[in-house]
Parts: structure tokens; C-alpha cells; sequence
């Protein structure tokens, strides 16, 4: 995982730079058969409007297989990069300094109540951790989980860990501490980059089905804002309703 | 308890609800003595704002007693009168400490829906006024839930009536900030209110509080006129004469210097982008119908401000872009600030400057709600401002 330093480079991450959302060779050589075969059933095709839908629908597969991009995956903006990673980035401002966030940070087993996808975090060693997270929809067995080491620790500034070889999700991500102009507090951006279950259909189902990494990210970066700036989540869980009233109509 | 319930588009309907009760430490209870309906509420009742869901308790303008404060709540206290903006805010993130209330960053729990809708950060929540504002419940009802207790309450200590005071929770703050944000020379600038509703009557008066040389009214309602006149504003019916010309003739050839959108999007109008508005909204294809705003910049002044109070919810075209970039317009717009105005317009009301309860046609027992709804929607019975008595 790449990092520009702060206040130098571009201003997208600089994994972005080159990539959308690229399927890697397998799935592109399914697309480019699939393809194929449509566009010659559809040729066959004795009906007019059959040549024109399913040969229409095969000739655009097989484009796509050319193009050698993942159509849901480049409407659902999914950022994969050629070797089928998924790169997911985002990023908030709080109103904290960023030695205290950082702190927070830090206590990697204090993660999972930071971030809502996390079942625990148990330490290791110093540069050692294993992560469990829950299993994404139709993935069997409940649980994911990998061994991930520290890459980089900087107090103040930033933390970056890589998985051990052997991950069943090989994954790496890093969280920076900026401080934001002004007296707003402290921007903190996180990067990270893995492998889905499954390929880039998996990380399409993943995000359909609401588990996707990027929209957890996202969450769990606000969770984190409102932890840190209110010391509580606003809710309307359990407020009334006509919802609850059952038909007492008054 | 009884609160006004959405039912579904043009369906709303009084219900008895389980009474609300503290979710938080920093919350309140709040039993209400006066709600009233909005003009924006009737954008719900027509269904143009997006992610209400059968059973939401609506109503965003309203006050009464404390009843009960939450474990974490310092400064509001039991059996005290408050009034509470219809926007929340935590009062500690970045917007909130500059002012920008409407724009807090932690009260809307329904941020990602926010977000998918309008971009990079979402919109404060908002009391009773659909999922997409935080999906708090509102107070047309006979208790409400009040989040961010400290902040929201703001204690009523003089003997003013609930109808004196009661406004300072949204319309005669949105009033005032769209006059405001016309930054009025005094003494100079001519400033036209499109709209006559509860909304445009508070721009106007504000407007005259900072001094604006004069102030035209546009509107089709002669009730609303007639208000408007009252108050020592010129006047325009849109559907008698042309707007666009009676506005030049008004100020000598230049235009309004500024002019105030207090329509929103459900703008009556004429001509065809009018018809097309109109055509599309009713399929579904767009959220907006545009004409006060388009007549509001293409009649100001070079040079001028377009001041939007009204409620705008997704996304415009045939917006007359080129005028305003041609004529150097300044667009202001936004949900109000409403915490901001609170003690500074009590004061104002305190001095007998204004008593915002002038704007009040209709008073009624919160189980005839849904009706007046509809009188309010269809500007049937003279009406131009309802209040509900949760408990007659």
C-alpha cells in the first residue's frame, strides 16, 4: 500500500490514479465466452426481435470483455485495480486532536466497537493482530477472519497494517491524521485495499446486499466523528409512531 | 397519546400513539401546548419530499412544558416554557460552532441516506419532516421527544402568549434570515417577496425591520394581499397582470434589487415552463416546480440577490441560469439558522417591534388537523396560518 505524504501528490489516493474497475482475467475471459455464445444464438435466431435482443445483449458482453471492465462494478463505482483488489478510501473531520484520535486509534482492540463490521480484534504482539469480521451475505461459515501485521506507526500522524501471508481476505489499509485548517480538528483519512470473497461479482453482491467495505467505511467513520465530538449516537430507535400503534385509531 | 400521522401522499390522519419517552441521556420530553402547520408540511401531504413512511408523526413548529429531562441534560429543567427551532443541532461539531445550525453534522442518524441524495455531507435532522431529515418524530402531538435537549430548548420566560412566540420555531426566523440574506442597503434597496403565505408576510416585515426602501408582494391570494398591504407593502396579483413587467414598471425600468423565493417547489405560475413543471412533477419525473424562482431571477435587479427561503428537494432544469449569470445575481438559499435568530427576534418581539401571531387565521383542536390540512393546502376560508391546541 502507497501513501503520499500529506500536503504533497494528488489529491486522490494514489491507488486510484490508474485503475476503475478493471475484472481481472477470469472473469473476463467468462464475459468474452458468455458473449460469444449469445451473440451466436442470437444470430441464429429465427425471430427478428430475438436476433435483436439476445444478439444485442451478446454483443455487449463480449464488449465489455474487450473493454475488460466490470459493468455493475464500474455503475456501483467499485475501484478494483488489474490484480482484482478492491480499493475503498474515505474520510472525516473531527473536532479532536489528532494525537487523541490517533491514541484511540491506536488500542486496535478497542476497534470493533469503533467499527460496527468488526467482531473483534484480539492483539498479538506489538506489530501482530488477528481480525474477525462477519462473513459477507451468502459467504458459509459466519465468520472471516486473517492475521494482520503493523506496516507502519507513526503517533500523531499514521497506522498502516498488512495481512500475513495465508489471509483468507488478503488485505491492507492505513489511517492518517491530518490536521484541518483552521480550528476544526483533525482530518482522518483511511485507505484500504483487499481482495473479495468471490472477485468483483462478490464484491457486486457484497454491495448490494449493504456489506460492502466502502459504505461500512463510511459509517464507521461517522460513528467514530459522533464518538469523539458527542460521546453518544443520535437515534430515533424505539421513538413512537403510528407504526407501533397498532390501528388505535383515535 | 393523539398526533398527526402520515398516512400516505394526501393522507393524514389523527391517531393514538404510545407517548414518547427518552431515548437518550440528553433528551427531553416536552408536553405540547400549541403545533401548528407549515407550508412546508404540505409538501409532505402532497408527497414531494422523498422517504416519508406510513406512521411518521409530523410537525415541526411547536412548543410547550418540559415534562421530563434525560440523565446528561444540564441546562433545561422541569415545568420550564420552551420553544424549540424545527431543526436539531449537537452544537458542538465545526457548523454548528460557526452558526450554521441547519447544517449540523452529527443530528441526522440517516446520514448515508442524505448523502446519497445530496452529496458530501448531510443536512441537519429535522423534527418530524421524512427519513431522509434524521426521521425524528414531530410534535403535532400531545408529547414530543426533543434530542439534543440543552441545545434545542430555549426557555420562554415572559408572560408572552404561545401565539407571540410560537413562530420563533421556524417561519419568522425563515423570514427573517431570507431577508437578511439580501444584505438590504437601508433606505435604498426595493426588495419584492414572491409568496404571500406565513413565510413571504414574515420576509416582508423583516425585510422592512432592515430597512428596505420598499417592499412589492406577489401572490394570487387577495387574503394574502390584503395582509400584505397592511403591513404598507405594494402589492402584485400575478394572475391579473404580468408579473415581469408590473415589477419593472414598480421600480422605475431596474427590477427589485433583491428578490425573495418564498414559493418553493410547488410554484403555481403560468406560461409553459410552468406547464412543463407541472407535466413532469405529476409524472414523477421531477420534484420541483420552478416558476417563482424562475419569475425571482428574471426580474431582480443587476447586481441583485435571489434570497430562497423556500423548499427546494431535488433537481431543477430549465433554471434560467443564463439571466442570473448575465445580470451578476447572488442565489442564497438553505434551511434556516433558526438558533441562531431565537433570543435576538424574542427580544425584537419582547420590545413590541412585531407580534408574529398576526399571521394566525385558524386555531383549532389538534383531532381537526387533518382537515385543515387541506383548507391550508387549497387556501380555502381565507387561511393563512392554522394552530393546533393538542389537548381541547
Amino acid at each position: 500500500m502507497t501513501s503520499g505524504k500529506a500536503g504533497q501528490g494528488p489529491v486522490t489516493a494514489p491507488d486510484h490514479a490508474s485503475t476503475g474497475a478493471t475484472m481481472p482475467g477470469a472473469e473476463r475471459a467468462m464475459f468474452g465466452a458468455a458473449g460469444a455464445f449469445l451473440l451466436t444464438a442470437g444470430l441464429r435466431s429465427g425471430s427478428p426481435f430475438q436476433k435483436l435482443l439476445i444478439g444485442g445483449l451478446g454483443a455487449g458482453l463480449t464488449a465489455l470483455a474487450v473493454r475488460g471492465r466490470s459493468p455493475l462494478a464500474t455503475a456501483l463505482k467499485i475501484q478494483q485495480d488489474g490484480d482484482g483488489h478492491v480499493l475503498v478510501s474515505e474520510a472525516v473531520t473531527i473536532g479532536k486532536s489528532a494525537d487523541g484520535l490517533y491514541a484511540v486509534w491506536r488500542k486496535l482492540e478497542n476497534l470493533p466497537s469503533l467499527m460496527k463490521h468488526l467482531e473483534r480484534v484480539e492483539v498479538l504482539d506489538e506489530r501482530r493482530s488477528r481480525w474477525t469480521v462477519k462473513a459477507p451475505a451468502g459467504y458459509s461459515g459466519g465468520e472471516v477472519s486473517w492475521e494482520a501485521e503493523l506496516t507502519a506507526d507513526e503517533p500523531g500522524r499514521r497506522i498502516a497494517w498488512q495481512s500475513l501471508p495465508g489471509a483468507q481476505v488478503e488485505n491492507s489499509g492505513e489511517v492518517l491524521f491530518r490536521a484541518a485548517p483552521g480550528d476544526r480538528g483533525t482530518e482522518v483519512a483511511v485507505h484500504l485495499n483487499y481482495r473479495p470473497l468471490g472477485g468483483s461479482v462478490g464484491a457486486v453482491v457484497a454491495r448490494i446486499a449493504g456489506q460492502e467495505p466502502s459504505q461500512q467505511l463510511r459509517d464507521d467513520l461517522m460513528r467514530f466523528k459522533r464518538e469523539q465530538e458527542l460521546g453518544y449516537h443520535p437515534t430515533t430507535e424505539g421513538q413512537s409512531s403510528g407504526r407501533a400503534s397498532r390501528g388505535g385509531k383515535a | 397519546m393523539n398526533a398527526i400521522i402520515w398516512q400516505g401522499t394526501n393522507h393524514v390522519g389523527v391517531e393514538t400513539v404510545p407517548d414518547p419517552t427518552l431515548l437518550l441521556p440528553t433528551d427531553a420530553i416536552v408536553r405540547v401546548t400549541s403545533t401548528a402547520i407549515c407550508g412546508s408540511d404540505l409538501h409532505l401531504l402532497d408527497g414531494f419530499i422523498p422517504s416519508m413512511e406510513k406512521g411518521d408523526i409530523l410537525g415541526h413548529e411547536f412548543m410547550g412544558e418540559v415534562v421530563e429531562v434525560g440523565a446528561d441534560v444540564k441546562r433545561v429543567r422541569v415545568g420550564e416554557r420552551v420553544i424549540m427551532p424545527f431543526n436539531l443541532a449537537c452544537g458542538v461539531c465545526d457548523p454548528c460552532r460557526r452558526g450554521l445550525f441547519s447544517a449540523c453534522d452529527n443530528s441526522n442518524p440517516n446520514h448515508r441516506m442524505a448523502e446519497a441524495l445530496y452529496g458530501a455531507t448531510s443536512a441537519s435532522g429535522l423534527f418530524g419532516y421524512s427519513h431522509l431529515f434524521g426521521g425524528y418524530a414531530g410534535g403535532q402531538a400531545q408529547f414530543v421527544r426533543v434530542p439534543f435537549a440543552d441545545v434545542s430548548c430555549f426557555a420562554i420566560e415572559s408572560d408572552l402568549r404561545d401565539d407571540s412566540v410560537l413562530f420563533l420555531t421556524d417561519i419568522f426566523p425563515t423570514g427573517f434570515q431570507a431577508a437578511e440574506n439580501c444584505g438590504i442597503v437601508p433606505g435604498r434597496d426595493v426588495v419584492a417577496v414572491f409568496g404571500a403565505g406565513p413565510v413571504g408576510q414574515f420576509a416582508l416585515r423583516s425585510a422592512q425591520m432592515l430597512g428596505a426602501a420598499e417592499v412589492i408582494v406577489v401572490d394570487r391570494v387577495t387574503e394574502r394581499l390584503r395582509l400584505a398591504e397592511a403591513a404598507g407593502a405594494r402589492t402584485i396579483n400575478y394572475e391579473q397582470t404580468d408579473v415581469l413587467v408590473a415589477l419593472r414598471e414598480a421600480t422605475g425600468g431596474r427590477g427589485p434589487d433583491h428578490v425573495i423565493d418564498a414559493v418553493g417547489l410547488e410554484a403555481h405560475g403560468h406560461g409553459p415552463g410552468a406547464l412543463l413543471d407541472t407535466a413532469e412533477q405529476k409524472l414523477r419525473l421531477s420534484f420541483d416546480r420552478i416558476t417563482a424562482l424562475r419569475w425571482a431571477i428574471l426580474s431582480c435587479a443587476k447586481g441583485g440577490t435571489v434570497s430562497m427561503p423556500g423548499v427546494y428537494g431535488g433537481l431543477v432544469d430549465k433554471l434560467p441560469l443564463g439571466a442570473a449569470f448575465s445580470k451578476g445575481l447572488t442565489l442564497k438559499m438553505g434551511q434556516t439558522h433558526t438558533h441562531r435568530y431565537v433570543r435576538p427576534l424574542l427580544e425584537r418581539i419582547q420590545q413590541g417591534e412585531i407580534d408574529p401571531s398576526f399571521v394566525i387565521t385558524h386555531r383549532a383542536p389538534l383531532s381537526q388537523g387533518p382537515e385543515l390540512y387541506k383548507t391550508f393546502r387549497d387556501k380555502h376560508d381565507g387561511c393563512i396560518k392554522v394552530v393546533l391546541d393538542p389537548w381541547t
